[in-house]
């Protein structure tokens, strides 16, 4: 053991998580996490687990609810919530859609993930949270690339990308005015690859949708798309039944299913070792533009 | 695996993006979707070629003026190492983004344009990364198919820079020519330069020893947050958590907590619901003590039996301004070094450094953005520090603006 000291990878990533989490505890009054349900969050609320434990977790839960989730999606974080024994904010896109807040799009791509921003920052408002952390990763998108672990937000919930706060060595910097928050990214770090081999290291439980299932789907553009009644099908869709899984899990508008037999997390993890294509290659809300994502990110998207 | 984190920097228009673009390419680390974004990209720019700066210049403003403004952290994997790559601005006016880059790097590539020379981007990148701390430094002359892959231009430039990096605490330097557009000597070997058999870029990340001696440095562990679940089953828990940024320490090792000097022993390891026997650097650990002593955030725990830090409330530092809001002597800065926070005032501006002729400048009385300055400060509270050639965590400090909030200078304690 003695010159055998070595953290893998993995190990250290774990390491950067859990020092960040903490730091969240310390420098804010009212932090959160976002919880979407796909497998960052997941992994967030696991590593919360380990900095905190055998204290519960010292941040309620919030999940932006687009109504439009998997059935899955819900039931996995129900039973999470109760077995951590921690608290569920849940902020509803139809509330926000139903008083005014937001309009509902039209046409056949129409999709709340847009709508969910507002939604957003009108939960942060409410419940006065002034750090929201998330399972963001910078090598999911260019922009997020970009965002430092602490990220600033002014009191209007935007980003300034042109003007980032230094960032230095493992000092982060939490201060601010009243109204503004933060987000904060303790797995920024990490690789789509890393998270499959931290749940497989963990023995994490994941949502079913992750692994190969038989479901009802239609095409759209090159992708597979859940046929879900909140899917409005052009005339000349079809809708068969195919094995599928989601590699990420956005709501159902804009989460792009994989033919797959991964029926197992060896079987995932062989799966994305040998993929041509990104995991928000299958995600419709970024293709909308060259820059999808940070225009989106600076008006306060996740 | 091992993770190597690196940093590339260097001027303006250097290749710095296109270097990480051609590595990321030819170790096949890009995905078709990015591939297919990127090529549309380019040809909606009128380039002619594929433009593989796209790739990591990804913010809107960055993509318009064709420079980086921001880090972009990009990953890879070859089957010997993972890489965390920072991918760093060459502009002066965003150095503070290049320390922000650089000051968790293992290893700094610093490029220089084969048609210029060693510039002043390129002294002021060395001198920051020197001043970091980065052991390794290569230097990755660029754009040799813009001087006909020659020989003598690449040996001016690695003597140009020699003679300035004397003047610098540097640790072991590198040099290499290459060509990021085209891929010579980045992925692959240069049939272009048969007078060069030092190996690729790659090949030497692949190698390159990662500095792991952090578990046989003295024990450091900056106290973060108390853990005290007072639950029926943990009723009497309370358990230190922190991250070791140096050392490695054991059940039953007696412990000393600072600034109050109080002693105790290690009862109990924990990390989630594991107990252990040891702990090591750079862990994150729970740690219970046999004494019901005060410890609180911005404390930090030591072994009793190892190199003691210095606890001062008087501290000199090396400081690189990274703001437009200029240092003044005397303003009351908020200073962050590892967990602890406290107030502090800039004594003294002992001699700020000329970045064209590395002389020191005496009598100056502020500084301004990107000035590297020896600076000493008086702390409200005492702080516990080691410098910052001993212990990266331990020893670095950033200066916070209470009026603005924003992070305004990072101190490298001598």
């Amino acid at each position: 053991m003695d010159n055998n000291r070595k953290l893998t990878h993995l190990k250290e990533l774990e390491a950067e998580a859990v020092y960040v989490l903490r730091e969240v505890a310390e420098q804010f009054e009212r932090p959160a996490i976002l919880f979407s349900g796909g497998k960052d969050s997941i992994v967030v609320v696991h590593l919360a687990w380990k900095a905190f434990y055998p204290a519960k977790i010292p941040f309620p839960l919030v999940h932006i609810d687009t109504g439009h989730n998997f059935a899955e999606t819900i039931r996995y974080r129900d039973a999470l919530v109760k077995r951590l024994g921690v608290e569920l904010v849940v902020g509803s896109v139809q509330e926000s859609i139903d008083k005014g807040r937001v309009k509902e799009e039209t046409g056949y791509n129409a999709s709340r993930n847009k709508l969910q921003t507002v939604t957003l920052l009108d939960t942060i408002e409410k419940y006065r949270f002034d750090a929201a952390i998330g399972g963001a990763r910078r090598d999911e998108e260019k922009a997020r690339a970009k965002e430092r672990f602490f990220s600033h937000r002014d009191e209007f919930g935007q980003w300034n990308p042109k003007n980032q706060r230094p960032e230095l060595w493992n000092i982060f910097n939490g201060r601010k005015n009243m109204g503004e928050h933060f987000r904060v990214f303790p797995i920024s770090n990490w690789t789509e690859m890393d998270v499959w081999q931290y749940i497989y290291q963990e023995k994490i439980e994941m949502p079913s949708l992750y692994f190969t299932h038989r479901r009802q789907v239609f095409e759209r553009d090159g992708q597979w798309l859940a046929a879900e009644p909140c899917m409005k099908l052009k005339p000349n869709e079809e809708v068969v039944e195919k094995e599928v899984r989601c590699r990420t899990i956005g709501d159902i508008t804009c989460t792009g299913l994989t033919l797959s037999h991964a029926h197992t997390l060896e079987e995932i993890i062989d799966e994305i070792a040998a993929t041509r294509v990104t995991e928000r290659g299958g995600r419709a809300d970024d293709k909308r533009s060259e820059t999808a994502m940070e225009d989106r990110k600076k008006a306060g998207y996740f | 695996m091992e993770l190597l984190r690196f940093t590339t920097a260097g001027s303006v228009d250097d290749g710095k993006s296109t270097l990480i673009g051609r590595l990321l390419y030819d170790s096949k680390s890009i995905f078709e979707d990015q591939l297919e974004a990127v090529e549309t990209a380019s040809r909606s720019r009128g380039n002619e070629e594929l433009n593989l700066a796209l790739l990591t210049d990804g913010l809107r403003a960055e993509r318009e003026q064709g420079i980086t403004i921001d880090v972009a952290y990009r990953y890879f994997a070859t089957p010997k190492r993972k890489f965390i790559i920072a991918d760093t601005p060459g502009h002066v006016e965003y150095t503070r983004n290049m320390a922000t880059g650089a000051s968790t790097a293992d290893l700094a590539v610093i490029l220089v344009d084969a048609r210029h020379g060693v510039l002043e981007q390129t002294v002021r990148h060395t001198y920051i990364a020197a001043l970091l701390g980065i052991p390794h430094i290569v230097v990755c002359v660029n754009k040799m198919d813009l001087v006909d892959f020659s020989q003598e231009v690449f040996s001016k430039i690695e003597q140009d820079y020699l003679a300035m990096a004397e003047k610098l605490p540097v640790g072991k330097i590198t040099f290499m020519p290459i060509s990021a557009k085209f891929g010579d000597n980045v992925v692959s070997s240069s049939s272009n330069m048969p007078w060069y058999n030092g190996g690729t870029l790659l090949n030497l990340l692949e190698t390159v020893p990662v500095g792991h001696d952090l578990p046989q440095q003295p024990l450091r562990i900056p106290v973060q947050h108390v853990i005290r679940p007072i639950s029926d089953k943990f009723h009497d828990f309370r358990g230190y958590a922190g991250r070791l940024c140096a050392g490695t320490l054991h059940v039953g090792d007696s412990v000393t907590v600072l600034p109050s000097g109080k002693r105790s022993t290690v009862e109990s390891l924990w990390f989630a619901d594991k107990r252990k026997e040891e702990t090591f650097a750079p862990e994150s650990v729970t740690v219970c003590l046999s004494d019901d002593i005060d410890i609180s955030r911005g404390d930090l725990i030591v072994r009793s039996d190892e190199p003691q830090p210095v606890t001062s409330q008087d501290i000199t530092m090396m400081v690189c301004w990274l703001r437009e809001d200029k240092l003044q002597l005397g303003k009351r800065y908020l200073i962050r070094q590892a967990t602890a926070e406290t107030v502090g005032m800039v004594k003294e501006i002992e001699y700020k450094v000329d970045i064209n002729t590395l002389e020191q400048l005496k009598g100056v009385s502020e500084l301004n953005a990107n000035d590297i300055a020896r600076i000493r400060i008086r702390t409200a509270q005492a702080l516990v520090f080691d410098s910052y050639t001993a212990n990266r965590t331990t020893g670095s400090v950033v200066f916070v603006d209470p009026d603005t909030n924003d992070t305004v200078g990072a101190g490298m304690i001598i």
